[in-house]
């Protein structure tokens, strides 16, 4: 929420400066108009047990600059934490989330705070899009004190309790029971909010989603799976680890959707339809069909499963931010040159927040033995060498 | 085979526990050939252990472990490796080359999905194939948690003796590894250590990962085999190429030592030998032992050790509580009372998650050991035990 105000501000001065891309036979303003605008979705919806939504969505052009913004500082905070990642600032292990951003962006935009979200450990942007900034990311990253869990979860384990997003989940598919518990919160606290339990192909497999959704369809609870299927468990294709490679179809009584998810406006459309009918019958599932870019963490290349072309392939074609992009230059809400202002923008920011990240200092020692338990031990904690960290817990 | 007289009541059993290395005969493991029978001291075991001269090659864990595999794939046309990514090589390079010369249908990739690859891996062993399972990581054991202790362990118990899943290897990489964060560094060998009808062995070398990986195959009960995974590459020794196998619930003394008893097992042996040399410069001479096997553990050995020395240190890399080091103190307690001239004294892992950014004051590094040490020898008593145990 944070980022897209700041966001809209900045859109408002460069309005106003009213930019003229040089060379252009035409000067035209970045528009920022909320008009009603309708578009098709070229790739159409298919559905489970649900008739599909009509593939004419409303936006707005103004909606449309806010997802390139958006996108555009989400794809540079995961590369720059790809090259923080090489020279060991950050360690463990880091899942980047680059060629998925349309299905956060397109989620949020049918979302408000009322709901909740629940993920797996590919979190960055997810986090962002809930209201986090982008120097909490990094400096959960490298572990510091500043970051959104004050650096004790790492690239794994980030949540935004104002935003409504619970984390951030290492163990694979863990997260789908309790965004059924969520869900089941919502309603008996009559929120009017519905919960996004997402996972990916991977996870699709393991007993606890099914679990999951046997519960959450025999409660009616508004809860929405949402598959992000990047076509690779880690190294496996989902041909070779799935039985039924459609994960809309995997939940069986439960409806489900395939959504193109490397299309925003796709993303919003399913989203929308999806909350509508949450709150109403109960779980649906939604399947985003989309594409990781980087490998599945830090430590795999991405190229031992699938070759190079098939990425730059998708690259070439899929790309969200260049989709936008080109909505954004064919309808002439922007310009050439507005859009790379913004991209200098978005490059900057992230760059500032990455060395206020670097500024900020590890939890102190005390923090190891914090919030295990509501109430601590009452105990006194020395450290390797006592006279270093010695800790009364309270 | 010599059957001791199993007794359910609270009589002492300080000659026969059920988890010593003579179970008891109602069918909860079948005795094995090569066990040690007698009464030993820890001088004997060394040196019956003292390797003839062997060709040996100079490798490293994840090789010795691939080895082993290789061996048990060729000798038994029934048995077979599955898991998570294992047709590639694994993600530690276990499985190298497996698929290749075995087949498709013997070494084979699994969906993301441990409950099921446990439960699957029982039902094959039930029906005499060696089942060799792999977990990717010990930390995505406990979904798997249900079929190990509750199919698993009670299938010859309940069945009386009709079926067993002896075949059943479950392997998994367990441990710190210097940046791993909560989900790719836990000990959890603690949860199996509760369970009778399994066994659960930890090697701390490359050597010692191929004999006891091949006794845990071929041993008829199911076999919980964690491998520290910091020591894959780190670990590079003299490895015997032959098919060789290494007695289970059998430890070894790995150096000799008057003053005080050090017993641990995995990655974190290199840790405390390092300690044993840092305090024998001090004169504190210090008998280190290699548990191998957790459950059932060689009682005996460890007690002879505690006799002899008058003072016992565990250390582990898991949370201090209820790690398997407080079932080695209550039971050294119980059966060397008189002879302990220090309480037990465990120098583990604190009793947090496992740290993103703090492991290194979490885990029971050098000092830590060595200052425990130190302390037991001059029998002062300083508050730092109340922490470490």
């Amino acid at each position: 929420m944070a980022l897209r105000q700041a966001w809209q501000k900045a859109g408002k001065v460069l309005n106003g400066g009213a930019l003229v891309s040089p060379g252009s036979t035409f000067a035209r303003a970045l528009s920022t108009s909320s008009d009603p605008l309708t578009l098709e979705i070229p790739v159409p919806f298919k559905g489970h047990k649900v008739d599909p939504p009509s593939s004419t969505v409303e936006t707005s052009a103004a909606e449309l600059v806010d997802f390139f913004r958006t996108m555009f500082v989400m794809r540079r905070m995961e590369i720059a934490a790809d090259s923080l990642y090489k020279s060991k600032f950050i360690r463990g292990f880091c899942h980047l989330y680059d060629g998925q951003e349309a299905v956060c962006v397109g989620m949020e935009a049918a979302l408000n705070d009322k709901d909740c979200i629940i993920t797996a450990y590919r979190d960055h942007c997810t986090h962002l899009g809930r209201g986090g900034t982008v120097l909490e990311v990094f400096a959960e990253l490298m572990g510091r004190k500043d970051g959104c869990s004050l650096g004790k979860g790492g690239s794994m384990h980030m949540y935004n309790k104002k935003g409504g997003f619970y984390g951030g989940n290492g163990i694979v598919g863990a997260q789908t029971p309790l965004g059924a518990g969520l869900a089941f919160a919502q309603k008996y606290l009559k929120v009017d909010g519905v919960t996004l339990a997402m996972y990916g192909d991977g996870a699709a497999n393991q007993g606890q989603l099914f679990e999951a959704m046997n519960i959450s369809a025999l409660w009616d609870l508004p809860v929405i799976y949402v598959c992000e299927n990047n076509h690779y468990g880690m190294g496996t294709a989902e041909w070779r680890s799935a039985k039924s490679p459609e994960y809309y179809k995997r939940g069986d009584y439960v409806p489900g959707l395939k959504v193109d998810g490397m299309d925003c406006l796709a993303v919003k459309q399913a989203v929308k339809f999806a909350k509508e009918y949450s709150l109403k019958n109960g779980p649906m599932v939604l399947e985003m069909d989309t594409y990781r870019y980087h490998g599945h963490s830090m430590s795999d290349p991405g190229s031992t499963y699938r070759t190079r072309d098939e990425i730059s392939g998708v690259r070439q074609e899929r790309d969200p931010i260049e989709r936008i992009r080109k909505l954004l230059l064919s309808h002439e809400f922007a310009s050439v040159a507005d859009l790379k202002a913004i991209e200098k923008e978005a490059k900057k920011e992230v760059e500032d927040a990455l060395a206020k990240a670097k500024e900020s200092p590890s939890p102190d020692a005390p923090e190891l033995f914090s919030h295990i338990y509501r109430k601590s031990y009452g105990a006194e904690a020395y450290g390797a060498d006592r006279k270093e960290s010695t800790v009364k817990l309270p | 085979m010599v059957r001791r007289r199993f007794s359910f009541g609270l009589v002492s059993r300080l000659s026969s526990p059920i988890y010593g290395r003579s179970p008891c005969s109602g069918g909860i493991w079948t005795p094995c050939l090569g066990q040690k029978r007698s009464f030993m001291t820890a001088k004997d075991l060394v040196e019956s252990e003292e390797p003839e001269k062997k060709v040996t090659n100079r490798i490293n864990m994840f090789s010795a472990i691939n080895q082993a595999l290789h061996t048990v794939l060729d000798s038994d046309p029934k048995s077979y490796v599955f898991g998570e990514d294992v047709g590639f090589g694994g993600v530690f390079r276990c499985t190298t080359a497996l698929r290749d010369k075995f087949g498709r249908h013997r070494v084979f990739n699994t969906p993301l999905c441990e409950q099921a690859i446990v439960g699957f891996g029982i039902g094959l062993a039930s029906m005499g194939n060696r089942a060799i399972a792999e977990i990717q990581f010990a930390d995505y054991i406990f979904p798997a948690l249900d079929q190990i202790v509750n199919e698993a362990a009670k299938y010859r118990y309940r069945s009386g003796n009709l079926f067993n899943c002896g075949g059943l290897t479950v392997r998994a990489p367990y441990g710190a590894v210097g940046h791993g964060g909560h989900y790719h560094s836990q000990s959890p060998e603690a949860f199996f250590c509760h369970v009778p009808g399994i066994k659960v062995v930890i090697p701390r070398s490359p050597s010692q990962a191929k004999g006891l990986l091949l006794a845990s195959i071929r041993d008829p009960n199911p076999v919980v085999f964690f491998e520290p995974k910091w020591l894959y590459r780190l670990a590079v020794e003299e490895v015997p190429v032959d098919d060789y196998t290494l007695p289970l619930s059998s430890a070894e003394v790995m150096r000799k030592g008057s003053d005080i008893t050090l017993v641990g097992w995995g990655a974190q042996l290199a840790i405390m030998e390092e300690a044993c040399d840092e305090v024998s410069k001090l004169g504190i001479s210090c008998e280190l032992i290699d548990l191998r096997t957790l459950i059932p553990w060689d009682k005996e050995l460890v007690e002879d050790s505690v006799n002899k020395t008058g003072r016992l240190l565990v250390s582990h890399e898991a949370p201090v509580t209820g790690g398997f080091g407080a079932e080695i103190a209550a039971s050294i307690t119980n059966s060397c009372f008189l002879r302990l001239q220090a309480p037990v004294s465990r120098v583990c892992g604190l009793d947090t998650p496992f740290p993103l950014v703090f492991e290194p004051f979490y885990m029971p590094t050098k000092n830590k050991v060595s200052m425990i040490q130190h302390s037991k020898h001059t029998n002062c008593r300083i508050s730092f035990q109340s922490m470490c145990g």
